[in-house]
């Protein structure tokens, strides 16, 4: 949206003033992110830039890995540093979130894809209020999920364990899964199932054969949706589980709150490249699908 | 011609009647999409609505207090506050023999639930156990159990404590939603405002209102011109620059609180550079986060493309011509978008607007990570509760009043744009 060649001189510097502020604004929504990557291969114990870092030539003196060897266990001499810690927690820590978060996304998957098959026909009785309760997790703080769930889950003696962990997360996941594979299913010929069945395919066969391969982006987005969400989850895990059963975001909150580190900031960037990742690949899913379903890629 | 109707009922090839055949077939089909949903339902109701609805109903529940002390209870009823500056001698009575014969659990936790209603009950308690046990070891029995109390301890003789039973004395009440908007109750059972002192949710409520508004208009104002641009530009573009809306989505919570904190704090990025700019001196730094403004930094940038998805679906649709029309039809530029442009992005702002709004209340990991002393919002006073002072009475309450907050915009947000129509990136 070029400005028009008859534009007056108020326009064009309306215009430009606009094209500014929209950039800033951009910058504003950026910059944190890739702000703290740099700093994460700081020499230095505390959270800054520090001058050799800005200092031009470059000081390679500056620079250095040893966070990210702090992060993944390495206690060497020339990794400890007399104010930051240094453990397995890290890594205990992204072993429980992959671990919590693939079962949670399992589970997810699986039920809010069948959910959202059945809330798609068209003979489904109620659909406003299922629907409602059935995103309702995703609406209701995240605090207040945490203090019923606490509440109900202690008296049957789930808190404080990977399962009340998981089922939770389940159920704040499922959502999303729903609304993205009840998008994919927009638009999706009916006929193609009743000509599958005609020729007599069994249900699962159907299912399968026909279905499943049509709306497979929809579910892995979904699924990619409910897995980061069990992954950045962290006022669940900070009620529900017990003081060892730690996570990445529940390490990155005691960093923050206790010892702030530069080792943080080597999490936050694999965290933002994972969001990289995951990102891309749900942009290249989502057009893949509105491919497969015929929708002219706009 | 003759035409010939039949008037005999259309039948399948099964002999039953069609209608029926067709009913039955419809039944069958909903049965069947009904049982696809059924698991997830299933679940979701219990492993999410029933903790709901119990944290509900243990925002009104006192019944624990009232099974350890019931006789004393129903004796306090019946004190005449008018006419007696103490209660009557049974209460005494009653509690003396409740204290004495009590599980010590259970009056464990009455004393702590004691202590919300007014502090100095669980000291006092404990120390009268004592003295009472000791009484009933060596057999005797009282002549005043009134008199044997205050000698025990003069508080027994002090009527504010005795008031504070008000509190408690229903196995159902509504005082923990008062205590949540710092009220309590009286001697006379009448509610009135809590001390100055004990005053703090009235503030922290107000806050989180006036945090939420703020982040509302900012996301706004932030928000509209660039979903503008988005919407107008060729898509090839604007897919690239969509990178820099949803990237910040995708990205974790916790690691966008992290980057502001490194941005904002004394040493930070832009104090660094502000000082290098030579804006502010090197001792002047400016402290930007561990208040409410860093709260509301931080929440802008959280929420902000929760904003700007919503206008930028809907200004994608409005067709440029009308700009130009208005324009043709002798408008200027500035009339032309407050009088054609803007009204037909109401919806986007209404539902961009009450989403970061909605989600901006119940904000809890950012406010109290960044907000330090006076940013807080009021998940901070649940999570508080929930896990420091165990009042979980309380912290029900307020959970709940929140919970109803978030419903009556929820009804807002189905009512305008329609709970369906959630779209994700």
């Amino acid at each position: 949206m070029a400005l028009p060649s008859y534009a007056s001189p108020v326009q064009r510097t309306y215009y430009y003033f606009y094209l500014f502020f929209c950039t800033v604004v951009f910058f504003f929504l950026i910059a944190p992110l890739f702000a703290i990557i740099p700093i994460s291969f700081s020499v230095s114990p505390f959270m800054v830039f520090t001058e050799g870092m800005l200092a031009w030539p470059p000081d390679p003196e500056a620079w250095s890995i040893r966070w990210y060897k702090n992060m993944i266990g390495d206690c060497s001499a020339d990794v400890v540093s007399s104010t930051v810690p240094c453990s397995t927690k890290w890594m205990v820590g992204t072993v429980n979130s992959f671990y919590i978060g693939i079962i949670a996304t399992v589970i997810a998957t699986a039920l809010g894809t069948l959910a959202a098959l059945g809330l798609s026909r068209p003979h489904m009785p109620y659909k406003g209020l299922i629907m409602a309760i059935l995103i309702s997790p995703m609406i209701v703080p995240l605090i207040i999920t945490a203090a019923g769930m606490f509440f109900f889950y202690a008296r049957i003696n789930l808190v404080y364990t990977f399962t009340g962990v998981i089922l939770a997360h389940v159920a704040l996941a499922t959502p999303f899964v729903v609304i993205t594979v009840t998008a994919t299913l927009v638009g999706f010929d009916m006929n193609m199932v009743k000509a599958a069945q005609s020729l007599g395919a069994k249900p699962m066969r159907t299912f399968f054969k026909v279905i499943m391969p049509l709306i497979l982006p929809g579910i892995i987005s979904g699924a990619l949706f409910a897995f980061i969400t069990s992954f950045d989850e962290v006022v669940i895990v900070m009620f529900m589980a017990s003081i060892d059963q730690l996570t990445i975001p529940k390490q990155m909150w005691a960093g923050i709150r206790q010892e702030i580190s530069p080792v943080i900031l080597c999490m936050a960037t694999c965290l933002v490249l994972l969001s990289i990742f995951l990102l891309t690949t749900v942009e290249l899913l989502r057009r893949r699908s509105e491919k497969l379903r015929g929708i002219k890629a706009r | 011609m003759e035409v010939t109707i039949s008037t005999a009922e259309l039948l399948t090839t099964d002999g039953i009647p069609l209608k029926q055949s067709l009913r039955k077939a419809e039944r069958r089909n909903k049965l069947r999409a009904f049982l696809l949903v059924f698991p997830l339902l299933l679940f979701i109701i219990v492993t999410f609505v029933m903790p709901i609805g119990d944290m509900l109903l243990r925002s009104v529940d006192d019944s624990q207090i009232n099974s350890v002390f019931p006789n004393t209870f129903e004796e306090y009823k019946n004190w005449d506050k008018g006419a007696d500056e103490l209660p009557p001698e049974e209460v005494y009575k009653s509690l003396f023999f409740e204290l004495a014969n009590g599980d010590k659990r259970q009056i464990g936790k009455a004393l702590t639930r004691m202590n919300y209603a007014k502090s100095g009950w669980k000291s006092l308690i404990k120390k009268t156990t004592r003295e009472i046990k000791k009484i009933v070891k060596k057999g005797e029995e009282p002549v005043s159990y009134k008199d044997t109390f205050i000698k025990i301890n003069k508080f027994w003789g002090d009527p504010t404590y005795w008031y504070s039973f008000n509190q408690m004395v229903n196995d159902r009440s509504s005082i923990y939603y008062w205590n949540a908007l710092d009220r309590t109750f009286d001697e006379d059972g009448d509610v009135v405002l809590q001390d100055e002192k004990r005053r703090m949710y009235i503030k922290t409520w107000l806050r989180t209102f006036k945090v939420s508004v703020y982040v509302t208009i900012f996301c706004l104002i932030l928000g509209f011109p660039v979903a503008h641009l988005l919407a107008n530009l060729p898509l090839r573009y604007s897919n690239l620059l969509m990178i820099f809306v949803l990237l910040p989505f995708w990205t974790s919570l916790l690691v966008r609180t992290t980057a502001w904190i490194v941005m904002l704090q004394q040493n930070g990025v832009i104090n660094g550079i502000l000082v290098w700019l030579g804006v502010i001196s090197d001792d002047g730094r400016i402290q930007m986060v561990y208040n409410e403004a860093g709260t509301l930094i931080a929440m802008t940038q959280i929420l902000l493309p929760f904003m700007i998805l919503p206008l930028y679906s809907v200004m994608r649709v409005i067709p440029k011509s009308h700009m130009r029309a208005a324009q043709n039809l002798g408008a200027k530029p500035a009339m032309a978008f407050w009088r054609v442009y803007l009204p037909q992005t109401i919806p986007g702002i209404s539902a961009g607007g009450l989403l970061v709004f909605v989600l901006a209340i119940g904000y809890f990991i950012t406010p109290e990570l960044v907000g330090g002393k006076d940013g807080k919002l009021i998940g901070s006073w649940i999570a508080y509760h929930l896990k420091t002072t165990l009042n979980w009475g309380l912290c029900a309450a307020l959970g709940g009043i929140l919970l109803g907050i978030m419903l009556i915009f929820y009804w807002l947000y189905n009512k305008i744009v329609g709970i369906d129509n959630i779209k994700l990136g």
